[in-house]
């Protein structure tokens, strides 16, 4: 069957901002898709509010659209452009709850547009729990005791029959928000009225616990043919209880048998023929019981989903391209496997290594969170490695994770914690089970704790074992030709230099110049989706240790590494981001694609290291040559012999490259772009201070503290508030503002280990300044500031959790001017070639410069994308020689149009975590608003981040006391715009004196009504409230949970809520409308 | 860990580390690429004179029970190479750790090698003789061992694997009786003529024509099983005197022989086919099945001239995979309905078994 004719122009909806549950996998996914159908010659319009992405770059779709994901907008954008379909399936839950609801809203018909890929039946059939089991009960498939509910009533009744533990998943929630585990009455109740909440349609499963079962996927791909194919088999390292996404997971399948693993692929293959999933991939769960082999199907997925990107960068098996191609009718038969050319896609792909996933938690950023997983994903990105073996593959993921790990560390613990550990499903579990069997836990007790199943287990022990002998080798009296073969074996079970070198005293170096005169280095091996049956073309590679074969008639070793170095001189290696956290996300993956885009076009051979299986930076396609390696110094320094690149870049993927340039520099790795000495300057901060003075700069006074009796004098010398935090860090790990000497010493002795090699820095704390970002490329002669953005928030809140927009909107041109002034003078004085981000702030119209960031920073794509300019590419083409003049890179770009961007949080996963913003970054994701002023792109970024903003209604008010005079004016101007104000006691009395007509309602320790019933009867239709103080924050904190559970939009400060007037202002005034960034690139100038 | 070496009759040698029983041990070295399976690889006749490389690098992990075997009586390739073996079984069914069971019956593995590498020069070399030894560890020595052995076209390995005596393997009343010739068939090819409805009775591939049809089955089932066809003349001879007689049915070896009898030509390729995940499209019904492969020969269905009509091919290299004859109630696939292991996508060729020779009874 050929592709359709009848269809010309196709709407591919995305999913959004970055959040935990949903990553830049549907990025990768989306932007697959968008390449695949432009390559077939379909029309294809884009709707993310995601500016961050790979997707949403102009050339990626014929319109794309940066607006907000609601039925509302997309139904303004089907209206302008009339597509004739609709494929909702590469977008996350967020694209498929979208087109549930254009369907059955009649939007889809009104406009005759059609789902393809799958059908509102089929989504429904798949997502419904209850109409899932029936369908799956019907072609004989065994499902888990439950039952659905939609009120407690109903939830108390069923309990008595499927007993404790009991799991409550609420329905058509992202990354199984609202979900838990219940073990007794009073926690079943309560998860269930949460779940009911958030379940837009009030309906939970209570499922009878699995906890402790076996966890499978299946990665299932369907044509038009009704043929069905199986991409890829994943078991769970942790059993059932963990969310596939919290959970270490394998592939291919370990323990099962073949008519195991077979049963499974039939029920698989009946299933997503029953549900009718049309064409395209679905992601199947299953769960076995390791007593009896009873094997359930959990759920499924009738879309594209993380486990999706996961299996295709296993695999090499391409699924959401594939799925894009399968959706406008062509079989899985007429699609070419791109990597053996010769073969079609209706196959299923053959492994010959192991891949381990291990997900990445950032539980230090929310330090009151809960850190026991569950059914509610919790981590924020995650690492996949490549190995021949399970123990090389996770030891591989192990220091590809940038958590401080090079292999399974000793850590001191007492038994009891160990066995708490094991027990309660963790972030360290894996090291604690190493732990464990040092401390002589058999595999039996390990498995009876963790439920982890002995073969994973035996392996890890295996991985123990050959550390204790390394640890011993010296004791052992090893001959060469015996430490020789305990070394290789090491490095084939995956262990770091790193390690080995701790284990027996020495330095990495060592161990690496150890190795090479013994010859045991990594060789290369190629994803080819067929396991050597078939050649390959595409060079996808991955490190591993193999011995030598010989040939009889010659005396030399012989190594089979695919895929050699071509021997092209103008090739250059591009170090990745590594997995997402926050403070290092998409932002640097879009950076390090669109440099490998820049170099491309300049006729250079790109080769790209990197271990994030959920990018666009990892797929096969996107660079020359691929390298699914850790980011570590070993493992690069390995790439880098091998390839022998003209140079390597550091700048685009954040702190994982740059952390290693000084180390490259020294082991004679050319390093393009601005020099390591540059970013020292900038990041070191006596340098800095120097560096500041020289150019007559203004800089916040401040002063490094090596120990606490310095911390002490310098915060006296400055002056509180004052900003402390630990040096060399991104994301503002463990900042905070301190108000008074108290607070100074519980934060040197909790947050920091302060050090004389582990200084802390203390900046005195402008108060209300405006903070302002600025990126500038240079190409060391001529410097062109790309965008100065105005936070929304003021300078103490971390500027990746700030708004900020693109022009300011209230700098006066001579702070303009000045900001731009300096920043070129830093640009120049550092020699910047490449990209720079600085920091400052502004208070009493003196510019202050806080930061400078001598590399990409997060906020390139953003700014790209409102200025029209491929920053990241330009970048690199500088890097490698070329001017600005060359690139015809002028000064004064001018939009005649605003961008907002807006941080999006993951505070909805973490339950007793508060809301409140400060100096340490939290935000997982962005999303933009662009429109003709402020207050409508200001807006659309709210409605991008919260959904809806309120029109009309009640406000609630309440602010800490230095915030009331100012707090006036905003109440004013809502009762202006016809919303009627309530407030706390304080805040009432205080804007009554000024003349304002304001309710008031008790706090929660006042009594009945409070402010928390008119939140849960929903009578509050916007929410601002600021707190001074931990005491007052504690006190306050049920407001901003109640706000965040009950989905009312709210800001925590005045800056914020300032623009929401404005923002609403406009809103009353004008129609929204919407407008492709293609169409306002076209009005740019300059 | 003991040595183990494998040498090639092209001279390439592989070090690594013995597993299952200590010896030597030739055959002709062939690489399967299928993840799972590796008991019902072990135990497929079809194997007898091989030594069969797994692509996919841990091997071992589930152990070995009672259940998932294709014939009985252990092990039937002659070696076992794997990147890494592990003592540690886990599965449920799980009775005896492979190794265990390699050294009951004598197999003799080597693992610790590169079997990437290996598998790639099958690949581009082609299939070729081996030898793993544990207990002569000089290379050269090894290769002229296998240099002095005869190729495994040459050997009529058949012989070694089919039943001695006939035997009833299911029997129902009313039920169309399928006499199975037996070059090496495996277990799951029997348990699907049950299983669609026939009385299974197997018989020595070397019983003549004459006393198969005087049982007067409803249908023949040419079985799958080792080595070249060419060689199996007594078989071709047989399956000639059956053509117009009875409904015929081959699977593998079997197709290949019903080939020969219809006076075509078989081929060799150059690695052969062994694994779980190759398309082939049913010419019919334009239906794709993910399907089980183990062969290195192949019919030249043109060779055929008009009595048959192509119905399968597969979708990786355009190779035949089956037939029908234009005439008679007679088909033939060359991959493996049966699975055992692989997908279980084209189980329905025995359905189909059952449906012809129902309209031919």
């Amino acid at each position: 069957m050929p592709k359709r004719t009848d269809i010309k122009k196709i709407l591919i909806i995305g999913s959004g901002p970055i959040v935990i549950g949903q990553a830049c996998e549907f990025d990768y996914s989306g932007a697959q898709a968008c390449k695949a159908l432009k390559q077939e010659g379909y029309e294809v319009i884009l709707v993310n509010s995601n500016p961050a992405t790979i997707m949403t770059d102009p050339r990626m779709a014929d319109s794309t659209y940066i607006e907000p994901l609601t039925a509302e907008i997309l139904e303004l954008i089907i209206k302008k452009e009339r597509p004739d379909a609709l494929l909702p399936t590469l977008g996350g839950q967020t694209a498929l709850n979208l087109a549930v609801e254009l369907g059955e809203s009649g939007v889809l018909d009104k406009y005759s547009v059609e789902l393809i890929g799958a059908n509102l039946q089929a989504i429904k059939k798949a997502e419904d729990r209850e109409l899932f089991k029936q369908a799956m009960k019907k072609i004989g498939l065994d499902v888990p005791r439950s039952a659905t509910v939609h009120s407690l009533k109903e939830g108390l009744e069923v309990i008595e029959w499927i007993g404790f533990p009991a799991i409550l998943r609420p329905a058509f929630t992202l990354g199984g928000t609202g979900g838990g585990i219940a073990y007794n009455i009073e926690e079943f109740k309560e998860l269930l009225e949460r779940g009911l909440k958030l379940s837009p349609i009030s309906q939970v499963l209570i499922e009878e616990s699995l906890l402790g079962w076996k966890e499978f996927e299946l990665e299932v791909m369907r044509d038009k043919a009704d043929n069905v194919v199986i991409v890829c088999s994943i078991e769970n390292f942790d059993p059932m209880g963990v969310h596939t996404g919290d959970s270490i997971t394998v592939a291919p399948v370990q323990t099962l048998t073949d008519r195991e693993y077979q049963l499974m692929r039939d029920s698989a293959i009946k299933a997503i023929r029953e549900i009718g999933v049309d064409t395209g991939g679905s992601n199947i769960q299953f769960a076995v019981n390791p007593k009896n082999g009873r094997m359930v199907i959990i759920e499924m997925n009738p879309r594209v989903s993380r486990s999706s990107a996961l299996a295709s960068k296993a695999t090499g098996f391409p699924i959401a391209k594939i799925a894009a191609r399968l959706a406008v009718g062509y079989t899985l038969e007429e699609i070419p496997n791109d990597i053996t050319k010769v073969t079609p896609a209706s196959f299923e792909p053959v492994l010959d290594y192991v891949v381990v996933k291990i997900p990445r938690f950032t539980f230090e950023k929310f330090p009151e969170a809960n850190p026991i997983l569950t059914t509610q994903m919790k981590s924020v990105g995650e690492v996949m490695a490549i190995g021949r073996t399970f123990k090389e593959a996770l030891s591989k993921a192990i220091r590809s994770l940038e958590v401080g790990s090079y292999g399974f560390e000793e850590i001191e613990a007492s038994k009891e914690e160990i066995i708490w550990r094991l027990k309660n499903p963790n972030a360290e579990r894996l090291w604690y089970i190493a732990e464990a069997i040092r401390k002589g836990f058999s595999i039996d007790e390990i498995y009876e704790l963790s439920g982890i199943d002995p073969w994973f287990l035996n392996n890890i022990k295996e991985i123990v074992e050959i550390e204790e002998n390394i640890r011993f080798a010296k004791n052992l009296k090893l001959n060469e030709h015996e430490f020789k073969n305990l070394l290789f074996e090491a490095k084939q079970s995956g262990l770091s230099d790193r390690r080995i070198a701790f284990l027996i005293g020495k330095k990495e170096k060592e161990i690496r110049q150890l190795r090479s005169q013994l010859n045991i280095t990594p060789i290369y091996k190629l994803v080819d989706t067929c396991a050597a049956e078939f050649v390959a073309y595409t060079p996808y590679m991955y490190s591993c240790y193999e011995k030598p074969y010989f040939k009889l008639d010659s005396s030399s070793s012989l190594h089979d590494s695919d895929a050699p170095p071509t021997d092209n001189l103008k090739k250059v290696i591009i170090l990745g981001s590594g997995p997402n956290r926050i403070g290092q996300g998409i932002e640097f993956d879009y950076c390090c694609v669109h440099s490998v885009f820049g170099l491309r076009e300049l006729g250079y051979e790109t080769i790209m290291v990197n271990c994030n299986p959920e990018t666009v930076s990892t797929d096969y396609d996107t660079s020359d040559r691929l390298y699914f390696e850790p980011l570590t110094l070993e493992d690069v320094l390995h790439i880098i012999e091998r390839e022998k690149p003209l140079g390597v870049i550091l700048q685009f993927g954040g702190q994982t490259p740059l952390k290693l340039a000084k180390a490259l520099e020294a082991n004679g790795v050319n390093i393009l772009g601005t020099k390591a000495d540059a970013i020292d300057r900038a990041e070191d901060r006596k340098r800095f201070k120097e560096l500041v003075d020289k150019l007559a700069l203004k800089q916040p006074p401040s002063g490094t503290a090596t120990s606490l009796d310095e911390a002490l004098k310098i915060a006296q010398k400055l002056g509180y508030p004052i900003l402390v935090r630990p040096s060399y860090v991104l994301g503002g790990r463990a900042m905070e503002i301190v108000y008074d000497e108290e607070s100074l010493l519980r934060y040197m002795k909790e947050a920091v280990k302060v050090a004389e090699d582990h200084p802390v820095l203390i900046d005195r704390y402008l108060e209300d300044a405006i903070e302002v970002d600025v990126d500038a490329i240079s190409d060391g002669e001529t410097v062109i500031v790309a965008g100065i953005m105005q936070h929304i928030e003021e300078a103490g809140i971390h500027s990746g959790d700030s708004a900020c927009s693109l022009p300011p909107f209230s700098l006066s041109e001579e702070i303009i001017e000045k900001i731009k002034e300096e920043t070129i003078a830093i640009a120049k004085e550092l020699e910047v070639k490449g990209l720079m981000n600085v920091q400052y702030a502004i208070k009493n119209n003196e510019v202050y410069v806080l930061e400078v960031n001598p590399r990409a920073s997060r906020t390139i794509p953003y700014v790209s994308k409102t200025i029209g300019v491929p920053l990241a590419a330009i970048a690199a083409k500088v890097m490698v020689g070329k001017t600005l003049k060359e690139l015809g890179l002028t000064e004064k770009i001018k939009i005649p149009y605003v961008t907002v961007k807006e941080a999006i949080f993951p505070f909805d996963k973490f339950p007793e975590v508060d809301v409140i913003l400060g100096p340490e970054m939290k935000s997982t994701g962005e999303v933009m608003g662009i429109d003709e002023d402020f207050g409508l792109a200001y807006a659309k970024s709210q409605m991008s981040a919260m959904g809806k903003i309120p029109l009309n209604g009640r406000v609630f008010i309440s602010v800490k006391d230095k915030d009331k005079p100012a707090v006036v004016s905003i109440a004013k101007d809502f009762i202006d715009l016809g919303f009627t104000v309530i407030a706390t006691y304080g805040t009432a009395k205080f804007l009554r004196e000024k003349g304002l007509n304001v309710e008031t309602i008790n706090k929660l320790q006042e009594g009945r009504p409070h402010v928390l019933d008119l939140i849960k009867n929903r009578q509050i239709s916007f929410i601002i409230n600021t707190v001074f103080g931990k005491q007052a924050q504690r006190d306050s904190m049920y407001i901003r949970r109640g706000a965040l559970n009950y989905k009312i939009p709210y800001t925590t400060t005045i800056s914020g809520a300032s623009a929401i007037v404005k923002a609403i202002k406009r809103l009353k005034e004008s129609e929204i409308k919407v407008k492709s960034i293609q169409e306002y690139h076209r009005e740019v100038t300059g | 860990m003991k040595k183990a070496i494998l040498v090639l009759k092209d001279g390439t040698v592989f070090e690594g580390y013995s597993f299952g029983a200590h010896g030597e041990s030739i055959g002709e070295v062939v690489f399967n690429t299928s993840i799972t399976g590796y008991q019902e690889i072990l135990t497929d006749p079809s194997y007898k004179g091989q030594i069969v490389v797994m692509t996919y690098t841990q091997i071992g992990n589930y152990g070995v029970n009672r259940e998932d075997i294709e014939s009985n009586g252990g092990p039937k390739v002659e070696g076992f190479v794997v990147k890494e073996y592990k003592d540690y079984p886990s599965n449920w069914r799980s009775e005896e750790s492979l190794g265990e069971y390699l050294k009951k019956y004598g197999v003799v593995g080597i693992q610790g090698i590169d079997t990437r590498a290996l598998t790639k020069h099958l690949r581009d070399k082609g299939a070729q003789m081996g030898i793993i030894s544990t207990e002569d560890l000089d290379p050269f020595s090894l290769h002229k061992k296998v240099l002095a052995h005869p190729d495994i076209s040459e050997i009529d390995h058949v012989s070694a694997v089919m039943c001695k005596e006939p035997y009833i393997y299911h029997e129902e009343k009313d039920a169309p009786i399928c006499v199975v010739y037996d070059y090496g068939v495996k277990l799951n090819i029997l348990k699907n003529l049950k299983r669609v409805g026939f009385s299974v009775y197997v018989v020595p591939g070397k019983m003549p024509a004459e006393a198969v049809l005087e049982i007067n089955p409803s249908c023949i089932m040419l079985s799958n099983g080792p080595g070249d066809p060419q060689i199996l003349t007594y078989a071709v001879e047989n399956i000639k005197k059956l053509i117009g007689k009875k409904p015929l049915f081959g699977i593998c070896l079997g197709h290949q022989l019903l080939g020969l009898a219809l006076g075509g030509k078989t081929y060799k390729l150059k690695f052969g086919h062994h694994g779980g995940n190759h398309p082939v499209k049913d010419l019919k019904t334009g239906r794709i099945a993910i399907t089980a492969q183990n062969h290195n020969y192949c019919v030249d269905i043109s060779s055929l001239k008009g009595q048959v009509r192509l119905t399968h091919k597969n979708l990786y290299d355009g190779t035949e995979e089956g037939m029908e004859h234009v005439e008679y109630p007679i088909f033939s696939v060359q991959h493996h309905p049966e699975a055992g292991p692989g997908p279980n996508d084209a189980l329905d060729v025995f359905d189909r078994f059952m449906e012809i020779t129902r309209k031919n009874l």
